[in-house]
């Protein structure tokens, strides 16, 4: 990932390809944000906003996850879920910075539209040298950002118009959506362990604790987990 | 309030991937701050996966969710895409409601 090539046409036009096919199968999944956010009580702009202003899947899910915000204990449960899950994002700009090396407002924009697919669409053409990840993480996100913005409010205003959430089903859209995002993190025994023991505290903290609080206490095995150095993703 | 949390959490998500492109390196590279933040989306998705499936404010039920969930579960295991497989737990928890 250090030297400079020149980027074949051939490769950039593949490239750009699989980043905006790859866009619009994760654009598609907006629907289904949109949907589960009309479902929470969200208006179609609340939910387009979350897609543009936040734009990243799963803290999507987990603001609109807590169900109807009704209460202040229910907002910042909603929030800590958001950044929690967001803190990825973080990891994966410091892995994109000295490849993308950009400043000011190219800055920005390069941070907003730094997520899973972006960077691992980055990621995987690094054989091919930097102007190649460059290429793959522009298009890629911002092929993302467009279809997901664009099926977010097609969901949402589909739902709004259908009604009644359970009679379609969105009540158990929203888990399979989450077993979705879950399924191909999946890989090894630490993250099932971890996944196992974050579903137990749930279980037991759920019909005790303030709603949000049991979701919210299950990052502890994240941290248990991550803490010991043997223990390692294989 | 819901205009509130659409903001703040917004605002919060931009601010991690900004510092992560902005920081130096060394604040995020330990290893350890590595390993937690990716298992981080492991154990909250998870949480979410079994409130969402059997909560309903503080009490836990078993209702049609289950079913369709069930069945995502199925379907991931035949390696269907993202979309179908929230498709076919809406679809089985609906027709489920309707019985």
């Amino acid at each position: 990932m250090n030297q400079e090539v020149e980027l074949p046409d051939s490769e950039r036009r593949r490239i750009t390809r699989d980043g905006v096919s790859l866009a619009f199968t994760v654009g598609l999944y907006g629907t289904a944000f949109g949907a589960a956010a009309s479902s929470s009580g969200l208006s179609p702009w609340q939910a387009l906003a979350l897609s543009a202003l936040l734009f990243s899947g799963a803290s999507q899910f987990a603001v609109v996850g807590v169900g109807v915000i009704t209460s202040w204990s229910l907002a910042v449960t909603a929030i800590t879920g958001a950044l929690l899950l967001g803190t990825r994002n973080a990891l994966y700009g410091l892995r994109m910075a000295p490849i993308l090396q950009v400043r000011g407002l190219k800055r920005v924009a390069a941070a907003q539209i730094t997520i899973d697919e972006s960077t691992g669409v980055a990621i995987s053409q690094e054989h091919l040298g930097l102007p190649a990840m460059r290429h793959g993480f522009w298009v890629t996100g911002l092929g993302v950002y467009v279809f997901w913005n664009s099926f977010t409010l097609l969901g949402a205003l589909g739902a709004d118009a259908l009604g009644d959430p359970a009679q379609f089903g969105l009540d158990a859209a929203v888990p399979a959506a989450f077993l979705g995002l879950l399924w191909p993190r999946l890989k090894g025994r630490t993250p099932w362990a971890v996944g196992m023991a974050a579903a137990i505290t749930v279980l037991i903290l759920l019909p005790h604790a303030p709603v949000g609080v049991p979701v919210i206490s299950s990052a502890i095995a994240a941290v248990i987990a991550g803490w010991k150095n043997g223990v390692d993703k294989k | 309030m819901i205009w509130a949390t659409v903001l703040i959490s917004s605002v919060g998500c931009f601010l991690l991937k900004y510092a992560g492109m902005a920081m130096p390196e060394a604040w995020l590279s330990s290893p350890r701050v590595q390993r937690i933040a990716n298992l981080m989306p492991v154990a909250l998705l998870s949480a979410l996966v079994i409130a969402q499936t059997f909560g309903v404010g503080q009490t836990l039920v078993f209702d049609e969710r289950a079913a369709g969930v069930g069945v995502a579960i199925v379907v991931l295991l035949l390696r269907a895409p993202f979309p179908v497989v929230v498709v076919a737990a809406a679809v089985t928890s609906a027709l489920l409601h309707r019985l």
